[in-house]
């Protein structure tokens, strides 16, 4: 089989243009949500996808934007099928636009089949529920959101915060201890600079995994809409390693905001209800179609693991892109620019952290039987260590009870030693965890009501 | 072949305009296009029509027939709902996966119930007698937890000339005849169907005095519902709907579960299928699969669908409350279902109200939950629905329309917080904001097993936690240390009781579920604490001498070391509670 497009109707002429939606008229019969090319006076041609369809009119996407198109010149053919991707194991260690057109310097290539870029709702019954631990190296992570195979687990960032280093980092080392499998990753950039992208590919080429790599890129000057269907394109790729090569897939989107802010321009140009901040009511359900094509299928061995990027505008977390993300996503690791400011890395937030499918990961057998408490006792500790230094912020320091001077002296370790370390640094899950005991030792044993007397005879002061 | 009754002239995602259409009433369900795409007509304007489509629109055009399926969207009913997992509107997902792959394909047409399987009925009527709609035919073990109890259609009356023996039965095999006053004879089958969008009739209604027993500290004791009784539960994201519902699901002592993931994680639902089979009822020993019937449309299945599940569960739940069941009903989360709407009604171009939500937004939450309720049945049984409906608020706040609107239909509010999620306190339900109307209506309920105790030691620990609440502000200036003993004691037992009560951890074997008897026990010895602790104050110890003493730690633990069945070693804790005070009031006397 071939990438070839099958031959459609022709109709010359349209009547409207508004930003990257075309109007034509005198039409029949054309499937919603299919391809079209638009082709204009001097023959190129553009890919756009129907959004409307009626008797005689459609409202057409144009993927590369509307610039230079006509209104009596401009040629619209009807392709008769959703936008499809070719895939095949070929498209391992390739470079893809948002369209999936390769747009290396490699030959196209072989296609064994064609995939809607829309994808299909996975079947609730199918899946399988994931509950492996992968050690990232990192202590926040793997010590207090811990991630399974599988799961999507989004970074809600802000400008200027180190998420590509945590992600490269997380990318560079994870794994699943004791296990050798067959990885790869997809990395689909939308609106990101070209040096983040170039971030990505050197350090993918220093961890030599350049090869197990497909990267869709729509970068910054990209056109807009095609960064609609980036995601769904990278999700097809990850679909089929996943689910046809078996292979254990992580997915890198970046950064979802800006596929937001697209889907927002669209429905302002269709002049659509808005719901907050303009974003359409339907954004809900339009990222649900992305972030849920993650997960595990039963009696297939690979997997898709989601891991999105997304810059809170602000640093709000309230604001709707992180908000309707964090309502689908399966937990979310949160920077902190405070943390940042004083120059711990990786600034992650110890309490709007979490990670949901953590309890099915963790504990004997898979990381240590002591986790979830140690856990859960660090987060309240951690919990407490802000009302104390509220409160210090108020009546000074030395005014502090004795014991929320041992809380302020525990958050300062815990942000020093634990939460901090190098971006090169990789912390197997046991060092994670007995670091967690020595700085909750800090405190007096008598203040650790969440875990048990055996474990603190085994574990406290150690 | 199915008559067609329209073509269709537009296509906008999931909302169908139709046009050249006759013969089409209000709310029927309709095939559109030639994979027969399950639809509904929302709306009708002479040979005009919308339709929202319950499956993917993708490559839909106009000029595609649309045929009638003759009825309005319905449910079947009968043996062999419980432990099935259905989408939005009623097909059984196992089924399709069986059928096909890891994939929900469009356009799959497949029967509710299964058609092959052979139930044992045994019949509780004889011919000859009168009987009306809602009346009980038989009975059948559907399974080892819940008697099916076959009844008459609610519409249907007269007298019986025919009834089978005990025996095997298929769902659609007759098992009597009834002759109605007019002459007509008509069938009954081991399975009826009903519209969705009509809620089944009852004999009457009645008041509400039982308590919905969750096992949930929190809810048992600070927030309770009534059987029959409504709760919203709204909070931001990762603050513990889901897990609250799931806890319910499991441990609530209601005899059927209907949970509906409207607009929700896939994940979750598996998650209830693979857990559900192997946990057991520590009432009856049974898988609590056995009771449960689930309703999964996630939030990327068709958005139409999702607005449909909900009719599709509370239905179900009143064909079993009809059986004389208490049925306990989990939406989560009812502000997909509002999404749902809104967007359909986008598609249709109505004129939004609030935040772009049409005006019948509150009618259609009114509706819902009109829908609970303690009833008597028309077979004169006692049997009630509670609906527990999760709210998932845009940035958490809770002024928005789908929370302030349920709260004026719903008499039980469990307002989830986002600092105590942050803080992992679950569950997140917040004491100051959250409240029960049902008190009162189930107190003899809790005070019959308390000796009369309860409401004081609830009503105790409300006004320490309201005090404690004050105390904090003046804390968050000066620190506690400034607090005289009399009051830091108020903060003490606050925060005791908000770590070794309210604070419940649904992953703990022990601790996910506490029975009432537990709960009580646990209250006192708090409640101890603190008068106890007061009257050594008041002599003259410190606050440090009680945190000190050896059975604070045993308190602090006791929800997870004292299991259900040896609750008598609460009594030793506060025998020990009560000696250390006495200790410590004696170095003063
Ligand atoms: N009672 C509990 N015990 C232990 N952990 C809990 C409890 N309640 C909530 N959690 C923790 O909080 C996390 C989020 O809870 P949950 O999934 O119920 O949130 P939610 O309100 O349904 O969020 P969303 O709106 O995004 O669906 C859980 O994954 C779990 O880690
Ligand atoms: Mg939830």
């Amino acid at each position: 089989m071939e990438n070839k497009v099958p031959e459609g109707r022709e109709y010359i002429g349209i009547s409207r243009v508004a930003g990257p939606l075309i109007f034509v008229n005198g039409i029949h019969d054309v499937g919603y949500n299919e391809l079209a090319e638009v082709i204009d006076a001097q023959g190129k041609v553009r890919l756009g996808m129907i959004l409307e369809s009626s008797d005689n009119a459609a409202v057409i996407q144009v993927f590369e934007g509307t610039s230079g198109l006509s209104i009596p010149d401009t040629r619209v053919r009807f392709i008769g099928e959703p936008l499809n991707f070719g895939v095949s194991e070929e498209i391992l260690g390739r470079v893809f636009n948002g369209l999936g057109q390769p747009i290396d310097d490699g030959p196209p290539p072989r296609v064994d089949d064609l995939r809607d870029v829309n994808g299909l709702p996975i079947n609730p019954t199918a899946r399988d529920y994931p509950r492996k631990f992968i050690q990232t190296g990192v202590s926040a992570i793997d010590g207090m959101n811990t991630l399974v195979r599988g799961q999507k687990l989004p970074i809600f960032s802000g400008t200027g915060l180190p998420h590509n280093k945590i992600v490269a980092q997380i990318t560079r080392q994870s794994k699943i201890v004791g296990e050798e499998t067959s990885f790869a990753v997809v990395f689909a950039a939308m609106g990101i600079k070209h040096d983040v992208a170039r971030y990505f590919i050197r350090n993918f080429e220093e961890s030599g995994v350049l090869e197990k790599v497909v990267l869709f890129l729509n970068l910054a000057d990209d056109p807009s809409v095609e960064r609609l269907v980036t995601p769904r394109t990278a999700l097809t790729a990850a679909e089929f390693l996943a689910f046809s090569m078996r292979m254990h897939v992580l997915v890198i989107l970046t950064d979802m905001t800006n596929y937001c802010e697209s889907l927002r321009e669209i429905s302002t140009v269709r002049e659509e209800i808005p719901s907050r901040k303009g974003y359409p009511g339907y954004l809900y359900s339009d990222l649900s179609a992305i972030y849920e094509r993650a997960g595990m299928v039963k009696g297939i061995e690979g997997s898709i693991t989601q891991m999105p990027i997304l810059t809170m505008p602000n640093d709000d977390i309230s604001h709707p892109v992180p908000d309707l993300s964090g309502y689908i996503t399966e937990g979310q690791i949160v920077l902190e620019r405070e943390l940042d400011q004083r120059n711990i890395y990786p600034p992650i937030a110890g309490l709007p952290s979490l990670s949901r499918l953590m309890k099915d990961g963790i504990g004997e057998g898979m990381t240590r039987e002591d986790h979830a408490h140690i856990a859960s006792q660090l987060f309240a500790a951690y919990s407490h260590v802000k009302d104390v230094r509220a409160l210090a912020a108020v009546i000074g320091e030395e005014e502090l009870t004795p014991l929320d001077k041992l809380y302020l002296e525990f958050g300062e370790r815990f942000e020093r030693e634990f939460l901090s370390q190098d971006e090169y640094a990789d912390r197997s899950i046991v060092e994670t965890l007995d670091l967690g005991w020595k700085v909750i030792s800090t405190l007096p044993k008598e203040e650790l009501h969440r875990i048990t007397a055996e474990e603190l005879s085994k574990y406290y002061g150690q | 072949m199915l008559e067609v009754i329209g073509k269709v002239a537009k296509v906008i995602g999931p909302v169908v305009h139709a046009r050249g259409v006759s013969r089409a009433k209000m709310l029927d369900l309709v095939e559109v296009g030639d994979y027969h795409l399950v639809g509904e007509i929302v709306k009708l304007d002479g040979e005009r029509a919308a339709i929202q489509v319950y499956e993917d629109t993708t490559g839909l055009a106009p000029g595609a027939n649309i045929y009638s399926a003759g009825m309005p969207l319905s449910v079947e009913l009968g043996p062999g709902l419980l432990g099935t997992i259905y989408d939005g509107i009623q097909r059984p997902l196992e089924v399709i996966r069986d059928q096909s792959d890891q994939y929900i394909q469009k356009g799959i047409h497949i029967s509710v119930l299964d058609r092959e399987r052979s139930w044992e009925f045994t019949p509780v009527i004889e011919a000859g007698a009168g009987v009306s709609g809602g009346e009980v035919v038989g009975t059948i073990q559907e399974t080892g937890l819940i008697e099916h109890r076959a009844l008459i259609p609610p519409d249907m009356r007269g007298r019986i000339t025919w009834v089978a023996d005990a025996g095997s039965f298929r769902i659609d095999d007759v098992v009597c005849r009834v002759e109605a006053p007019s002459g007509e004879v008509g069938e009954v089958k081991l399975h009826q169907r009903w519209p969705v969008r009509r809620p089944r009739p009852v004999r009457g209604r009645l008041p509400l005095s039982i308590p919905l027993i969750t096992g949930q500290r929190v809810v048992d004791t600070l927030f309770p519902v009534a059987k029959g009784g409504t709760v919203v539960v709204p909070g931001g994201f990762g603050t513990g709907k889901t897990m609250i519902q799931h806890a319910l699901s499991k441990w609530s002592d209601a005899d059927i579960i209907v949970y509906i993931g409207c607009g929700e994680r896939g994940n979750e639902m598996t998650d209830v299928l693979i857990s559900f089979p192997e946990l057991i009822d520590p009432r009856t020993g049974r898988p609590i699969m056995e009771r449960t019937v689930l309703i999964a449309n996630t939030s990327n299945m068709p958005v139409a669908a999702r607005e449909a599940s909900v009719y599709t569960g509370i239905t179900i739940a009143e064909y079993y409350r009809d059986q004389g069941y208490h049925v306990a009903v989990m939406a989560d989360s009812t502000s997909r279902w509002a999404e749902a709407l809104r967007e359909l009604s986008g598609r249709m171009e109505e004129m939004p109200a609030d935040e772009g939500f049409p005006a019948y937004l509150p009618t259609r939450l009114a509706e819902f939950y009109e829908r609970a309720g303690m009833a008597e049945t028309l077979s004169e049984r006692e049997g009630s629905i509670s609906i527990v409906g999760s709210v998932s608020p845009p940035g958490g706040d809770f002024s928005e329309p789908v929370t302030q609107h349920t709260k004026r239909f719903v008499r039980c509010l469990w307002a989830l917080d986002r600092q105590l999620a942050n803080a992992r306190h679950y569950p997140a339900v917040s004491w100051l904001d959250s409240y029960s109307e049902y008190v009162e209506e189930i107190s003899d309920w809790w005070q019959e097993r308390s000796g009369g105790e309860w409401l004081e030691l609830r009503q105790q620990i409300m006004d320490l936690l309201q005090q404690e609440g004050k105390l904090q502000q003046v804390v968050k200036l000066v620190g506690p240390d400034v607090l005289p003993d009399t009051q830091r004691i108020i903060l003490e037992t606050s925060d005791m009781f908000k770590n070794a009560f309210l604070q419940q951890n649904s992953y703990d074997r022990v601790d996910m579920y506490c029975t009432p008897e537990k709960q009580i026990k646990m209250m006192r010895v708090i409640i101890d604490f603190y008068s106890l602790g007061l009257e050594n104050i008041k002599k003259g110890a410190n606050i440090h001498q009680l945190k000190r003493m050896e059975v604070y730690s045993d308190i602090m633990r006791m929800k997870f070391s004292i299991t259900n069945e040896e609750i008598e070693k609460i009594d030793k804790i506060r025998d020990k509670l009560h000696r250390s005070m006495e200790r410590i009031g004696d170095m003063f006397d």
